[in-house]
C-alpha cells in the first residue's frame, strides 16, 4: 500500500497478464498490441469487429497468445460495463492501452455544435467512463499499467483544433488524479502525448516533420511503460516544442493560425 | 478516406509519377478508397519495382503497406493466409525461427506479397521451385465492381491466371493463401566457385545439384574477350540447425553518389576484385538465409548509388535452345556500350509461371543494372531485339523501356489476359503507367 510501482513490477506487468487495447483498430494500437502480445494475453476492443477479428488473427499467428475481441464503443456505457465483466475472467494483472478517439475537422464542429459535444464525449467522456469501470479491477490486482494517449493538442488550445484539444486537456487532468488514485494501489498510469504520427489521421496533411511510424511509436511507448516517467512525449522532441508553444503569451497566441 | 497528392518513384528512380494517394489501414477503408478514387486506380506496394509498373501518373494510387496482417497459419500444412502489405522480411522474422521459409522470394525482403503476386516474382530457386504463383493456393481480389472475389485454379480460374503476374490490372489483392516451405534451420550451406568464362559459367548453372535448389551466377558484365561471362557460381541448400543470427545493423546510402564513382574504371576494378574474392578451388560457408537471399538489403536506399539520374534494370529470360548464344550476345552488347554496372545476375529457370503474363519460362535469365546516361535507350533497344530474336521475354517488374510491339510478341497469352480484363474490368478502372506504355488494355 502506498508505494510507487517500481521498475520491476512495471516490467512484470508489461510482460505478463492481460493487455486490454481500447480502440484496437487504430494503427498505433495495432502496433502496440504486437509489442504487448510478446508476453501477455490480449483483449482487443473497438467497433469494427471484422477488422478486430483480422488483427486478432494476426496476433495469434505472430505471438501464439490468447486474443479476445470485445465490442466497445466510447459513446455506449453499456459496452464499458460488459467489457469490465469480460476482463474479470482474464489472467491478472490487467494493463490498459487507451487509444480510441476521433478528430473531426474543427470547421465541421464549428458548423455543428452537436458534433463538438459528441467529440468531447468520444475522446474524454468515453475515456473517463471506461477507466472508472476498470478501476476496481486494477486496484484489486494491485499492479499493472494504464497507458492513455493524450495529445500535444491538449497542451494548448488552438484555433485549428480546440474542441479536440480541450477533450485531451480534460483527459490529461483526469489522468493526473487517476494516477494518484492508482498509485496508492501499485498501478502505474502513463500519459503519452503523441506528436505527429504517420497514420491515416495525418495522411492528408502530407509528409509531416518527424512523423513517427506506428511500430516505432509502439516500441517507444513500451519503453516508457518500463521506465520511470509518468508523462511522456513521443517522439520526445515534442516536449520541448510544447514547452515553447505553451510559453507564448495568450495575447500573441490568439493571433496565430496554428 | 484521406488522400494525399504525392510523387511515387520506381526503385530505379528513372520513372516518377504524380498521383492522388490513399493508404488504407483496414479492408473497409480500402473498399471505400476504391469507390471514392478519381480516375484510374493502381494498387501500390513497397515501391520496389524498378520501372513504371507500380506508377499511375495523373490517377489514383492505393497503397497497401498498412494492410500487413497474417490471417492464419497452419503449422501442419504450412499454409499461411496474409494481407497484401506483408513483406518477405516479416515472413522471415516471424516464421524462420519456427522452421518455415517463404517458398519463393524476390531479391529484396522489403517487397510486399501483394506486389510479389502482381509480378509473379521468382528467386534463386526458380528452376526447381517455380515462381511465387506456383505456391499460391488462392487469392482474394478487390475487383473493379467493388466486391472481393476469391480466385484459385478451380474457382474463377480466369481471374487467378490474370492476377498472378497481371501487374495489378485485375484489381487489388486483399488476401493471399500461400504454402510456406519447411527448413531444418536458419542458415543455408552456400558453395561458391569461380568460373573463368561464359561456357564454364553456363555449364555450371546447368549441372544437376541435388540438395542445392538455390543457384545463381554473378557475372562480370564488363569483362570481354576470353573473359566474357566469367563469374562466380553460388549454389545453396538448407543447412541443419539454428544458429544465433547476428542482427547486423543496416547501413544506409546517405546521399546520391557522384557519377564518376560508377564510371567505367571504377566498376571494372570492383568487378575484378569481386571475382577474385572467391578462390578458384571454391569455398563453402554457412550463411544466414537473410544474408544469402537479400545481400543488398543490408544497404538501405542502395538505389542512390547510381546518383540522381537513376538506373534501369534490364532482366530477360531466353529459352534454353539458343539461350547460351543469346546470353553471349547480350553480354557483348553490354561490353560494347561499356555500361553494364557492377554485376550481372545469371540464373536458370525451370518452369513457366502460372499467370497469363508470368515472366518465367524454362531457360536462362539475365539481370543487369544500367546507369541512366545518354545513349541508354539505344542499348535497351538492342537488348530488346536480342531477347526477342531468341524467343525470350523482358521482365515487367524491372522494365522501363519495352515497346508495345515487342511486348505483344513476348507475351503470347496477352489475348486471353485482355479477355479476362474485359470481363472483370470493362471500364478500365485499374491502370498503370507501364500498362499505358505497353498498350496492354488496348483491345481489352
Amino acid at each position: 500500500m502506498g508505494r510507487a510501482p517500481g521498475a520491476r513490477e512495471a516490467m512484470r506487468a508489461a510482460t505478463e497478464g492481460t493487455w486490454v487495447i481500447l480502440g484496437a483498430s487504430s494503427p498505433v494500437a495495432r502496433a502496440f498490441a504486437r509489442e504487448a502480445g510478446c508476453g501477455a494475453d490480449l483483449v482487443l476492443c473497438g467497433r469494427d469487429l471484422d477488422d478486430l477479428g483480422r488483427t486478432a488473427a494476426d496476433l495469434r499467428v505472430r505471438r501464439g497468445r490468447r486474443v479476445d475481441v470485445v465490442p466497445f464503443d466510447a459513446l455506449d456505457e453499456a459496452s464499458h460495463k460488459a467489457l469490465a465483466a469480460h476482463l474479470e475472467a482474464m489472467p491478472a494483472p490487467l494493463s490498459v492501452f487507451l487509444a480510441f478517439g476521433s478528430m473531426p475537422e474543427q470547421a465541421e464542429m464549428d458548423a455543428d455544435p452537436a458534433l463538438a459535444v459528441k467529440t468531447i464525449q468520444a475522446n474524454y467522456g468515453g475515456a473517463v467512463s471506461i477507466l472508472q469501470h476498470l478501476a476496481p479491477i486494477l486496484e484489486r490486482h494491485g499492479t499493472g499499467t494504464v497507458v492513455a494517449l493524450g495529445s500535444v493538442a491538449g497542451d494548448r488550445g488552438r484555433l485549428k483544433n480546440y474542441v479536440y484539444g480541450s477533450a485531451k486537456a480534460g483527459l490529461h487532468a483526469y489522468l493526473q488524479g487517476y494516477r494518484a488514485r492508482m498509485f496508492r494501489k501499485g498501478v502505474k498510469v502513463l500519459t503519452v502525448k503523441p506528436g505527429f504520427l504517420d497514420t491515416g489521421m495525418t495522411w492528408s496533411a502530407g509528409p509531416l516533420p518527424m512523423a513517427m511510424a506506428p511500430d516505432a511509436f509502439a516500441k517507444a511507448v513500451m519503453k516508457a511503460v518500463r521506465g520511470k516517467a509518468e508523462v511522456v512525449y513521443v517522439p520526445w522532441p515534442w516536449r520541448w516544442i510544447m514547452t515553447i508553444i505553451r510559453s507564448v503569451p495568450e495575447a500573441l497566441f490568439k493571433k496565430t493560425n496554428i | 478516406m484521406a488522400w494525399r497528392e504525392m510523387t511515387l518513384t520506381g526503385w530505379g528512380r528513372v520513372h516518377q509519377a504524380r498521383s492522388r494517394a490513399a493508404r488504407p489501414e483496414r479492408l473497409s477503408e480500402l473498399q471505400r478508397a476504391l469507390k471514392g478514387a478519381e480516375g484510374t486506380v493502381a494498387g501500390v506496394g513497397a515501391g520496389r519495382s524498378y520501372g513504371d509498373v507500380g506508377l499511375n501518373g495523373g490517377g489514383s494510387a492505393l497503397l497497401t503497406t498498412r494492410l500487413d496482417r497474417f490471417l492464419s497459419f497452419d503449422e501442419a500444412t504450412g499454409e499461411l493466409v496474409a494481407e497484401p502489405g506483408v513483406t518477405w522480411r516479416d515472413l522471415l522474422d516471424t516464421f524462420l525461427p519456427r522452421g518455415y521459409l517463404a517458398p519463393v522470394t524476390p531479391g529484396t525482403a522489403f517487397a510486399t506479397l501483394g506486389g510479389g503476386v502482381a509480378n509473379d516474382v521468382h528467386g534463386k530457386n526458380q528452376e526447381t521451385a517455380g515462381s511465387l504463383g506456383d505456391h499460391v493456393n488462392w487469392l482474394d481480389i478487390l475487383t473493379a465492381s467493388g466486391e472481393v472475389v476469391r480466385a484459385s485454379r478451380d474457382q474463377n480460374a480466369d481471374m487467378f491466371r490474370a492476377t498472378v503476374g497481371g501487374i495489378g490490372l485485375t484489381g487489388i489483392v486483399t488476401g493471399i493463401s500461400l504454402t510456406m516451405a519447411r527448413v531444418p534451420g536458419n542458415t543455408a550451406l552456400v558453395h561458391s566457385r569461380r568460373l573463368p568464362d561464359l561456357d564454364s559459367t553456363l555449364a555450371a548453372l546447368m549441372e544437376p545439384r541435388p540438395g542445392q535448389p538455390y543457384t545463381v551466377a554473378w557475372v562480370d558484365a564488363l569483362a570481354g574477350g576470353r573473359e566474357l561471362g566469367r563469374g562466380i557460381l553460388e549454389a545453396a541448400g538448407p543447412a541443419d540447425g539454428f544458429v544465433p543470427e547476428k542482427q547486423a545493423k543496416s547501413l544506409a546510402m546517405p546521399l546520391d553518389l557522384p557519377g564518376f564513382v560508377l564510371g567505367k574504371a571504377g566498376v571494372r576494378a570492383f568487378n575484378a576484385l569481386y571475382w577474385r574474392r572467391v578462390s578458384a578451388a571454391g569455398s563453402e560457408a554457412r550463411v544466414p538465409w537473410r544474408k544469402f537471399l537479400y545481400p543488398l538489403d543490408a544497404i538501405l536506399h542502395w538505389n542512390r548509388m547510381y546518383g540522381r539520374q537513376g538506373f534501369h534494370q534490364f532482366q530477360c529470360v531466353v529459352p534454353h535452345a539458343g539461350g547460351p548464344y543469346a546470353i553471349r550476345r547480350l553480354l557483348e552488347a553490354f561490353g560494347r556500350a561499356g555500361r553494364g554496372s557492377f554485376l550481372a545476375v545469371l540464373k536458370a529457370m525451370g518452369r513457366p509461371g502460372p499467370g497469363d503474363l508470368s515472366f518465367a519460362m524454362p531457360g536462362l535469365t539475365l539481370a543487369v543494372d544500367i546507369p541512366n546516361r545518354p545513349g541508354v535507350e539505344e542499348l535497351l533497344r538492342e537488348l530488346e531485339h536480342i531477347t526477342l530474336d531468341a524467343g525470350g521475354r523482358v521482365y515487367l517488374a524491372k522494365d522501363s523501356a519495352l515497346t508495345p510491339d515487342a511486348f505483344r510478341a513476348m507475351y503470347p497469352d496477352l489475348p486471353r489476359f485482355r479477355e479476362t480484363l474485359r470481363r472483370w474490368d470493362p471500364e478500365g478502372r485499374f491502370e498503370t503507367d507501364l500498362a499505358r506504355r505497353l498498350r496492354i488494355r488496348e483491345g481489352a
